[in-house]
């Protein structure tokens, strides 16, 4: 497009502005992260590798690291089977309500978490607790799973609706059964923007705090949660930071992976991240 | 459940097909049954049957002493709620920051959403700088909370920044909620108005430009109308998210409390479930109202 050169200057000082807005902040933890000081300071004067040692070691890290990818894997898997069977069906089928299916799909992720967190609190402690099944890991992943299932379905729905069923029809027509035509030729169409759906489901459990702190019951601690506690107690400042910094670029590699393999990166965040 | 759209019109499948799965080719609402029971047993029992469940404990109350559920219909709750003036002036007050960072984040947004989708012109560089915009949304949100809180704590960086001019940075408080909130929720504004230009053809802008009108004059007569529901799915985002927002407040916001604060502590502190349910209903009425009123602008088809 044609634009005059001032505007085009401007445009991109101010690009240029937003990303440093947008960075420069995530830059100072990675920074502080080395940062000698026990307490905050600001700018480092002296340097260290010890918090990031200490976090490695720390037993209310790793045993929460460990909550969230069980909580993570569980959730996954559930929005894998659940998110990609209502895509088949919105992306393949004609029928009453679909619109009222997509609508009802991204539901939990368009209300605010707290909504969803305290619905999810009301309902098992009124029907799952008389039953035996008190909160913990299981009524975590329950919660997780629910606001996951919209990222697998986005990302498969998309790809479906983009090859078309040109390609199922010719397989069906050369004799193929409806599993024969999903094995040889819808599911490898579908596979990448499966593995991208499956690792932004993984990220959006792994990041959550707000359902689960009402699904979680005594004793579940996920890493979020660990960060939030510890947020107001007095000297885990420098253990925080380095958690923080080390999930900043735990999180660079599988989402950029996710990005490249789904059909555009806007299309993966259009239901995006929400906490 | 009715009639399919793409059903190839061929015979059924002979040789080397189970029976089974000739079985399902015949049935083709069998097999739509078969997809939609799981997902619809768990979206639609589990999810909407627990957002029922809250609506119904609403109208429930907690035993002063023992803090058990007295399950009788009272509108107590509502009462409370509705008569309590601290209520109302967090409820505002949650709606303003809300609309302080809808405006801002559409302020940012515009033009490097423009930049991105219409001044860009090599196809690599486009892709590089979406995803740079859109990777800080998965980086972690207490992370981004913590890095807020490094920013405007007292002595921390803006203070730092500002320090050479003998300024000194707004410390912990609604601004420092207001500029943190517009922070996490920018990506969510950005992705929707690239997505709204991409689809804009350029050869609009340049007639409007080759009639003779301003770069000023085409964005406001061309530009921002086409974008509309763009913007209106961004701030459903960013108004949704504020709404339900407790944490970002607790780290940044010193002692400010926000609306969704008081439906947190009724849950936590206080364990009062019924009364968490009833101003609950305060953020799913406003989002409901919201989504009615920019249903006819074509905002959701963008979401």
């Amino acid at each position: 497009m044609n634009l005059s050169k001032s505007a085009r200057w401007g445009l991109t000082a101010i690009t240029g502005i937003v990303l440093v807005f947008i960075y420069f902040p995530l830059l100072v933890v990675l920074i502080n992260s080395f940062n000698a000081s026990k307490v905050f300071s600001w700018p480092p004067t002296s340097w260290t590798t010890q918090w990031w040692s200490k976090a490695a070691t720390n037993e209310g890290v790793r045993s929460a690291l460990l909550t969230s990818v069980k909580a993570g894997i569980g959730a996954t898997l559930i929005a894998i089977v659940l998110g990609s069977m209502v895509a088949f069906a919105v992306a393949r089928y004609d029928f009453f309500g679909r619109d009222s299916i997509s609508f009802l799909v991204i539901l939990p992720i368009a209300l605010p978490g707290i909504i969803t967190g305290i619905a999810l609190n009301a309902s098992f402690s009124t029907v799952l607790v008389p039953l035996g099944i008190s909160f913990g890991l299981f009524t975590v992943i329950l919660g997780h799973a629910t606001f996951c299932i919209v990222v697998v379905f986005n990302n498969v729905v998309a790809r479906l609706r983009r090859t078309g069923s040109s390609l199922e029809e010719a397989a069906m027509d050369l004799g193929a059964g409806p599993f024969q035509t999903f094995r040889d030729v819808t599911f490898p169409a579908v596979r990448s923007a499966l593995v991208a759906g499956a690792l932004l489901a993984f990220a959006l459990s792994f990041d959550e705090i707000v359902v689960t702190s009402f699904t979680a019951g005594p004793g579940v601690e996920t890493l979020p949660q660990w960060i939030f506690n510890n947020l107001f107690r007095p000297n885990q400042g420098p253990i925080i930071n380095a958690v923080a910094a080390a999930l900043l670029i735990a999180f660079i590699a599988p989402v950029y992976l996710a990005m490249r393999m789904s059909d555009g990166p806007s299309r993966v965040v259009q239901v995006g991240a929400e906490p | 459940m009715s009639a399919l759209a793409t059903e190839p019109m061929t015979s059924p499948p002979s040789g080397g097909s189970s029976s089974g799965s000739a079985f399902l080719y015949r049935h083709p609402r069998l097999r739509l049954t078969g997809l939609l029971t799981a997902p619809m047993l768990w979206l639609g029992v589990l999810y909407l049957g627990s957002l029922a469940i809250m609506l119904v404990a609403a109208f429930w109350s907690t035993d002063e002493f023992t803090g058990q559920l007295i399950k009788q219909p009272t509108l107590k709750n509502f009462h409370t709620l509705l008569t309590g003036q601290v209520y109302w002036v967090v409820a505002l007050r949650t709606l303003g920051i809300a609309v302080a960072v809808t405006v801002i984040d559409m302020i940012l947004a515009v033009p490097i959403a423009f930049t991105a989708a219409k001044v860009v012109k090599s196809r690599g560089l486009r892709y590089a700088l979406v995803i740079a915009v859109t990777m800080p949304l998965w980086a972690g949100y207490l992370v981004k909370g913590y890095a807020m809180e490094t920013m405007f704590i007292n002595n921390g960086v803006i203070d730092w920044m500002l320090a050479p001019l003998g300024l000194k940075g707004p410390g912990l408080g609604i601004p420092a909620t207001i500029f943190s909130l517009a922070y996490l929720w920018l990506p969510y504004m950005i992705l929707p108005i690239y997505a709204g230009l991409e689809r804009l053809p350029d050869s609009l802008i340049e007639a409007s430009s080759d009639l003779g009108a301003s770069a000023g004059k085409t964005f406001r007569g061309v530009i921002l109308p086409m974008i509309v529901p763009s913007l209106i799915a961004g701030s459903i985002f960013t108004f949704s998210l504020t709404l339900g927002d407790y944490i970002m407040v607790k780290i940044v916001g010193g002692t400010t409390q926000m609306f969704a604060n008081i439906i947190y502590d009724n849950v936590g502190v206080a364990n009062n479930l019924p009364l968490a349910a009833a101003a609950a209903v305060f953020p799913i009425t406003v989002i409901v109202i919201y989504l009615l009123a920019v249903r006819r602008s074509g905002a959701l088809d963008n979401l």
